[in-house]
């Protein structure tokens, strides 16, 4: 079957092919293109190059173990992703989950967005020709990724949001972590809007390209910043506020034009916003039930087994850090629900009991188990609502499982944005977007 | 002026009596059942005012095999000016897995269309350009339906001269 685009094509217009591998295409699609000297008449989008059968997998997999699939979908923001994903899960299980554990979801989501936000500009002001910018704001991103991998162990495959609550506490030292970040990103937004927000060549490029009317993008399902940026107030935080968002004071940053600059206006903006809700957050977390205590003593597996044996050992036990498994007393008053989390190792190693938990949990046909019934949960995404949508049908397995990428709904309508504009004009605005491959292809 | 869920729902059980097989609530997420003819009229209804329904969030189809009308037609209407949701479901058998196209009212409905072809062989009636979006030309059989394996090899298909 031949290609719309190659139906279509006019006499003497020049069919041109970009990507599927090419460095702007931020991943791999195609875009092809009809021109007409350098002006584009026609645009058609292939993707599909990432397509890793997300949904077809999920079928066959436990919902314990379908989490760390969700961190390959945007993989900018996993915790985000885990967040949707447990959610959903916790809706049809009815979990209320601690406050502590809401908090801490809360500040590494809004962490996560500055990172996908970060990321999603930092590759376009590069392409616009803002090498220092993308440096900058990698540095950024990197301080973020200190607390997140002192966190979870993890710099983008985290799969720390769990069904009840969160893997871990923070570690003792979080808040000055935090709050380097915070510092630290805040210079970089000062600095790069100093740098881009009044650049003459950036706004050339991005003023007025690609505009997009509030209709247009509603027609078109846009969520998140590029729905914001045509002046369309909504975002899941407020419209349906979720976990502790409704007790944080944040505003939303709304665009005029519906431009390129505009999109990236608005994510400069709601960097800020977010790096508020942290701060916020920091402020309000509750208190844990016990301090956080790491001194690293503990029994190694063996040795609790044989102790088991004549006596309960009073002492935890030391794991591996590649190992799965919640340590008793090491984070109090974080997860809900017993028989939805993993039963702490100390049980399953020294009693009868635990061990039978611990295989109540994993072994097939057990585990998590959600009513039967359907479920539509979203949060805000980096790039805009991203819904799971999950068919249950009482197993441990979902019976289907649909995934609302934002993105998706963004990039279909780039083939509209950039017919009539110029070659050049498609880099902005195809970065703007925020194309994430996993997301799109899933 | 906002309105409530409750009238959005009243209202469509007047107005398409015959086309509403069933309007359930699970999880506290609205399910409304229709006939598939009934679901142009349905979209542009609700897509006036006051309702304003004028986003498809999303659209989705399920395999249930083995039951007489196999798939299932999934949308989700988002209503920006009253901030609610509902989700519109309609069944297809598997002999006429035919339905007809949003993509008159809704943009996105062309790609999300295009994916429920190419994972499912629903064909949707009146749809532009109705090709497989994330798979390629020459794949054989739909993916994300209940009999295809889920470690199925396809054949090779030669290079394109």
């Amino acid at each position: 079957m031949k290609y719309r685009i190659q139906q279509e094509a006019r006499e003497g217009t020049m069919l041109l092919n970009m990507g599927p591998s090419h460095p702007a295409m931020h991943g791999t699609t195609r875009i092809m293109l009809e021109l007409d000297g350098e002006k584009v008449v026609n645009c058609e989008l292939e993707m599909g190059y990432l397509h890793r059968g997300f949904e077809k997998i999920c079928e066959s997999k436990t919902y314990f173990n379908m989490l760390i699939y969700t961190d390959r979908m945007n993989y900018v923001s996993p915790l985000i992703n885990n967040t949707g994903y447990v959610m959903a899960l916790e809706k049809m299980l009815g979990i209320e989950v601690p406050e502590r554990s809401q908090y801490i979801r809360v500040i590494l989501n809004e962490f996560s967005r500055v990172c996908d936000h970060l990321t999603a500009l930092a590759a376009m002001c590069m392409e616009c020709g803002a090498f220092t910018v993308f440096l900058y704001m990698m540095k950024a991103r990197e301080y973020i990724w200190d607390l997140m991998e002192q966190t979870t162990g993890a710099r983008m495959t985290t799969s720390f949001i769990r069904v009840g609550g969160v893997r871990s506490d923070f570690p003792a030292d979080w808040k000055e972590t935090t709050q380097i970040a915070i510092d630290e990103t805040r210079k970089v937004l000062k600095d790069c809007h100093g740098l881009m927000s009044k650049n003459k060549i950036f706004l050339n490029r991005t003023r007025d390209v690609a505009v997009v009317t509030p209709e247009l993008a509603i027609n078109y399902g846009w969520t998140g910043p590029c729905l914001r940026s045509t002046g369309v107030n909504y975002d899941v935080r407020k419209a349906f506020p979720y976990l502790v968002y409704d007790q944080l004071d944040f505003e939303i940053p709304l665009g005029e034009r519906g431009d390129n600059f505009d999109r990236y206006m608005v994510r400069m903006q709601e960097m800020e916003q977010s790096l508020r809700m942290v701060e916020q957050c920091m402020a309000k977390i509750p208190k844990p039930s016990s301090p956080y205590s790491s001194d690293g003593r503990g029994l190694d597996p063996a040795e609790a087994i044989s102790a088991s044996r004549t006596k309960k050992p009073g002492q935890g036990i030391r794991l591996s850090p590649n190992l799965e498994g919640t340590e008793k007393g090491k984070y109090p008053g974080i997860l809900a629900g017993k028989k939805y989390i993993v039963p702490p190792k100390e049980d399953t190693y020294t009693n009868i009991e635990g061990l039978i938990n611990h295989f109540k949990f994993f072994m097939r046909g057990h585990g998590i188990r959600p009513p039967k019934g359907e479920v539509y949960f979203s949060v805000e995404g980096g790039s805009g609502e991203l819904g799971f949508y999950i068919i249950s049908n009482g197993t441990d397995k979902p019976y289907r499982l649909h995934l609302r990428a934002p993105c998706f709904h963004i990039v279909a309508a780039l083939e509209e944005l950039v017919r009539g504009h110029f070659v050049a004009d498609i880099i902005p605005t195809f970065g703007s977007m925020n194309m994430i491959g996993g997301e799109l292809d899933r | 002026m906002a309105i409530s869920k409750e009238k959005v729902l009243e209202d469509l059980k007047q107005k398409f009596s015959d086309n509403i097989l069933e309007i359930t609530a699970q999880f506290g997420d609205d399910i409304i059942c229709i006939k598939k003819e009934a679901l142009l009229d349905i979209v542009n209804f609700l897509r006036e005012e006051p309702y304003a329904f004028t986003m498809l969030l999303d659209l989705t189809c399920v395999d249930y095999m083995g039951e007489e009308e196999r798939f299932e037609m999934v949308y989700h209407l988002f209503s920006l000016s009253n901030k609610l949701r509902l989700r519109f479901k309609t069944r297809l058998s598997e002999d006429d897995c035919k339905i007809d196209s949003l993509t008159p009212i809704f943009k996105n409905a062309n790609w999300l269309e295009r994916e429920a072809y190419d994972m499912f062989g629903v064909h949707f009636e009146g749809h532009p350009y109705l090709r497989r979006l994330f798979m390629y030309d020459g794949f054989e059989g739909h993916p994300l339906r209940k009999d295809y394996p889920l470690h199925k090899h396809q054949p090779k298909i030669p290079l394109r001269k």
